[in-house]
């Protein structure tokens, strides 16, 4: 046990690969499955942030509902084909998050998540208002990826199965560069920022220039996670900008563990799979979401995944 | 005579209307800097706790009250949720990063909210100012509604009441003490964490007071404390973080703002406030009033 347990914590990409290969098979329908790996993603990138630079944001609702409103204008409005609307919204999330980052981080602390929530809240007036592009208060809808054109092949998206791989290689493939980029020099100029800011300081790195980098690189994840989220749901509904959407990644974080990097990807399976389970018997979800939450606060801060981690280790 | 297209008159009377508009947030801001200032704790609950007072009034009034009774029913009841909270939940976090307060209070929101909707229901419910306080008053250049100076009136009582709380009383003087240096304050045999709880019960109290009187401006639903969350952060970093001098220039600025901009261009006031946070943050990034160097 300990064994299968060490070798999954030292190779996280193939740990991540071989979680991402038996979700569909231990999830009661495969739609369950593609919201899982969608929101594992937006909670990996969320996790940049939080767990790997210490800053919390309440604003990666808009870096995810931005990516999934730019996927989602560039097919509806554009007509341009399936992969440059996957990109257009992994850029739009990276956007968004610089810009919000530059302004953000002049502040330190508890103010980042109070400066970046207000923020996200431009992000969610501003696309209410454009009504032309995004439909306004109705969401943005016809987002409709029937067939995804492959050189040489033709897949039809709309199976399940073939959502689901599709998909499922995309966040592999992202899951596996942010491991990368963790172990590169740079997630540890970020492990030194969050660890303690003066001695990175006097060690030469630029404080707000790493954060502003690290939120730059989750706005990208979160971006591509919207960009999957709007192809996946056919829709962008106007409440994915909402700054609750933003709760939504801080509680899947912490649920699975912000101090591990497989932690958030967790959290979002067991939110996602709770949440299926819980409203379909009672329609007061939310309540029972936020008691487990306040008990993970005060009990068990390290989450599911962390807690997993301490005791294999 | 007109400025930017508009009257002089009709300018200062929607000044006036941000000025009532800028009163529920200063309530706001000054509870929220106030349990910042002394605990270091960022009340994420402080818009549901601005909903309870919405709802307590609801109860108040429903349980036979008139609304001044809720004037003064609201904020015991709702400081009262506060106290516990921070007595059976808060406080266990106390010695923690500083994060896990907010986290707390966030996950607290749900709680409340999903309860009141439990409670009332889902959909918004009219909420009515007393008969007496319903009409219009001539305040010089125009006709202003009654309520609306009302607000403003009771605000500023609050604010002078809270003024001479903090720097006229012996308990004040420990709040001050205590806000700079518990630990001495401690040394000096003071128990900082009753003090701590009467802060917290204080700053709650003063949301759900924002609450009851913002609720016959804008109706009562379970959701009204999730927009006012977002814009009392935006008047906490304007004004900068636990400042009370900040929280109420800020508070009264970012009312006449967005009332300015809702006459000027309608189509930014929903935005204008975040922009003016934006310029305060690009300009003077630890806020109006906050301490250099507890942000930069």
């Amino acid at each position: 046990m300990r064994a299968v347990a060490d070798w999954f914590f030292r190779h996280p990409v193939l740990g991540a690969g071989f979680f991402i290969l038996i979700l569909p098979f231990i999830t009661p329908y495969t739609a369950l499955a593609v919201m899982i790996l969608v929101y594992g993603l937006y909670a990996l990138g969320f996790n940049i942030m939080y767990g790997h630079v210490g800053l919390l944001s309440f604003g990666h609702s808009a870096l995810l509902g931005g990516g999934a409103y730019a996927c989602g204008i560039a097919l509806v409005h554009l007509g341009l084909p399936w992969g440059a609307c996957i990109l257009a919204g992994t850029l739009a999330g990276t956007l968004i998050a610089f810009v919000m980052g530059a302004l953000a981080v002049r502040t330190r602390g508890i103010y980042f998540a109070m400066v970046t929530l207000a923020l996200s809240q431009v992000a969610y007036f501003g696309f209410y208002q454009a009504e032309p592009w995004t439909g306004g208060e109705n969401g943005l809808r016809g987002v409709n990826l029937r067939t995804l054109g492959i050189p040489g092949l033709s897949l039809d998206f709309t199976t399940p199965a073939v959502r689901y791989t599709v998909i499922g290689l995309l966040v592999w493939g992202a899951v596996a560069l942010l491991a990368r980029i963790l172990a590169s020099p740079f997630g540890a100029a970020m492990l030194a920022v969050r660890e303690n800011e003066a001695r990175a300081k006097a060690c030469g790195f630029d404080v707000r220039l790493v954060r502003l980098q690290a939120m730059t690189l989750s706005g990208a994840f979160c971006g591509l996670a919207g960009a999957l989220l709007a192809l996946h749901l056919s829709i962008v509904p106007i409440e994915t900008l909402h700054y609750t959407t933003s709760g939504v990644a801080v509680m899947m974080a912490i649920l699975g563990g912000s101090n591990t990097f497989f932690g958030p990807f967790v959290g979002a399976a067991v939110f996602l799979f709770l949440e299926s389970v819980v409203s379909t018997r009672t329609e007061h979800w939310p309540l029972v979401v936020g008691v487990v939450f306040v008990l993970f606060i005060l009990l068990a801060r390290q989450g599911i995944w962390g807690t997993l981690v301490a005791r294999l280790r | 005579m007109t400025i930017l297209g508009f009257p002089p008159d009709l300018l200062v009377l929607q000044a006036f209307t941000g000025l009532a508009l800028g009163a529920v947030y200063v309530l706001l801001a000054v509870g929220l800097s106030l349990i910042f200032g002394m605990l270091t704790v960022v009340n994420f609950a402080h818009g549901a706790f601005f909903m309870l007072g919405a709802y307590a009034g609801v109860f108040l009034l429903a349980a036979g009250g008139n609304f001044w009774v809720c004037l003064v029913g609201v904020p015991l009841l709702v400081g009262a949720v506060g106290l516990f909270v921070e007595r059976f939940l808060v406080r266990r976090l106390y010695g923690r990063h500083i994060d896990d307060p907010l986290l707390l209070t966030f996950g607290l929101t749900y709680v409340f909210v999903e309860l009141v909707r439990i409670g009332w229901g889902k959909q918004a419910l009219p909420f009515d100012a007393p008969e007496i306080l319903q009409g219009t008053v001539d305040i010089g250049i125009g006709y202003f509604p009654l309520y609306r100076l009302f607000v403003i009136g009771v605000t500023a009582a609050v604010l002078l009441g809270l003024w001479l709380f903090i720097e006229r009383t012996r308990y004040g003087l420990i709040i001050r003490a205590g806000a700079r240096d518990p630990t001495i304050v401690r040394v000096l045999g003071v128990d900082v964490g009753r003090v701590w709880l009467l802060v917290f019960g204080l700053g709650t109290g003063l949301a759900g007071l924002a609450g009851v009187l913002a609720a016959p401006l804008q109706g009562v639903s379970p959701e009204m404390g999730t927009t006012v969350l977002a814009e009392a952060f935006v008047v906490t970093v304007v004004g900068g973080m636990g400042s009370l001098v900040g929280g109420i220039v800020a508070g009264l600025l970012v009312g006449v703002t967005v009332a300015m901009s809702a006459l000027l261009l309608p189509e930014m006031s929903k935005v204008a406030m975040f922009l003016l946070m934006a310029v305060v943050l690009l300009l003077r990034p630890q806020g109006l009033f906050g301490r250099a160097g507890l942000m930069s």
